[in-house]
């Protein structure tokens, strides 16, 4: 591993040879994704596809397909691209910034760092041992989960990227703002104390340094499998909920069953305890807004979903009191709403 | 050789455990892994993402699960 390079020009052209042949073959599939299911179900099954029965059967086999091939080829570029970014760069760029501008640096780290909610401890007492202001670290853990590759791939396969960009804008105003008025109400001291007393010892290891192509590509594969594994049976109930919906539910029906303007709390509220469910709640929003239900409402579910969620709070606790937590929450379920409020006015 | 794994119990610790046990059978070198799942712990060794492989009190990898081959021949430098 930090053995010195050695040149096979096999090697590389089997690595290189091996990813090209792997695109085409993922893009030819993801353009005959409908074309195949329409002719398997419509000319060699023989199904009415106009009917409701096929319909949402065309639209559970499609959608299925799609997200699966999207969620494979994004995880995987995601992950080789990350493997050059790490923890423990993030945290020596964000050492020293003053806040406001600490807090912007440290939401669009926290998309573009290699991170998983369940490091979220180590790393907070990483940050806060080394100096990183109590703030700008949440705005880090806040962006990390908020602006994930899952929820974007998600979006952008079943929204199209103007929503996604808008996500992605959407939280990182989010995770800035709210870590910067968790760093004004200066709540350091609902931080355990262990957290400042910890001493950080040994030399650092660079996780991001000594990797070869081959280990980068590695890595992406293996994370592709986890995240399948792991999310496979939320995304297949997801769709399904979807595709009974797309079937079933008329047109139109939240806007004439309209919640009125307690749409968007309610939406966030219902998203806290989903988190476990994030991969299978995109594909039923999807089907909530085709029948009529605003795209600020849907976003701010969407958001609430992932950044708030119960056993990242929990798990937040061993290093987090009670009343600091419970700011946290409600910082950014107030920043939910109001971008939720906002984009119902606006588009 | 003192070997500990560094994570609360996510899954990727017990794969780094098992590569580490192989990688330790392979080398026919008998040693103890300890496992750290105290975050507090975890955070003094430097690491921020788990799991991590940690080698007489020194962090060898972190934030990754090396592969078997990869973790012997870590093991093999520290033994040799």
């Amino acid at each position: 591993m930090t053995a010195p390079a050695v040149h096979h020009p096999g090697a590389a052209l089997r690595r290189w040879g091996g990813l090209a042949l792997t695109t085409v073959a993922w893009v030819g599939l993801y353009r005959v994704n409908l074309g195949f299911w329409e002719w398997l179900l419509g000319d060699v099954a023989g199904m009415d596809l106009e009917s409701r029965a096929g319909d949402s059967l065309l639209f559970f086999v499609y959608d299925t397909t799609k997200i699966a091939l999207l969620l494979t080829g994004i995880i995987f570029v995601v992950t080789v691209l990350r493997s050059f970014m790490s923890v423990e760069r993030t945290r020596a760029l964000l050492g020293g910034r003053r806040e406001g501008v600490g807090n912007a640096a440290a939401a669009g780290l926290g998309v573009v760092t290699p991170f998983c909610s369940c490091s979220a401890v180590p790393a907070f007492i990483g940050f806060v041992a080394a100096g990183v202001p109590l703030g700008i670290t949440m705005s880090f853990l806040i962006a990390s989960p908020l602006v994930n590759e899952v929820a974007i791939v998600l979006l952008f396969g079943l929204f199209g990227w103007e929503i996604t960009a808008l996500y992605i804008a959407a939280g990182l105003v989010v995770a800035t703002v709210a870590g910067y008025t968790i760093g004004r109400l200066r709540l350091e001291r609902w931080v355990e104390p262990f957290v400042f007393e910890t001493r950080l010892r040994g030399q650092l290891v660079d996780p991001a340094q000594g990797l070869t192509w081959d280990d980068r590509f590695q890595m992406g594969r293996e994370e592709v499998a986890t995240i399948l594994r792991k999310i496979w049976p939320y995304l297949l109930v997801g769709i399904g909920l979807g595709a009974l919906i797309h079937g079933w539910v008329p047109a139109d029906w939240f806007e004439t069953h309209a919640v009125g303007p307690l749409g968007v709390p309610i939406a966030v509220g219902l998203g806290v305890p989903l988190y476990s469910n994030a991969a299978g709640v995109m594909p039923l929003v999807e089907a909530l807004y085709d029948k009529g239900m605003p795209m600020g409402t849907v976003l701010a579910f969407m958001m609430s979903v992932v950044a708030l969620s119960l056993p990242e709070m929990i798990l937040l606790r061993r290093v987090l009191r009670p009343p600091l937590i419970a700011s946290f929450a409600a910082v950014v379920a107030t920043g939910i709403v109001a971008i939720g409020y906002l984009f119902n006015a606006v588009l | 050789m003192d070997i500990k794994i560094l994570g609360s119990g996510c899954a990727n610790c017990a794969n780094l455990e098992a590569n580490t046990n192989a990688a330790l059978a392979e080398l026919g070198l008998d040693a103890a892994i300890d496992h750290v799942r105290d975050p507090g712990q975890i955070a003094s060794y430097g690491v921020m993402r788990t799991p991590a492989l940690v080698v007489d009190d020194e962090v060898l990898v972190s934030g990754r699960v090396p592969s078997p081959d990869q973790v012997r021949a870590l093991l093999a430098d520290r033994a040799g």
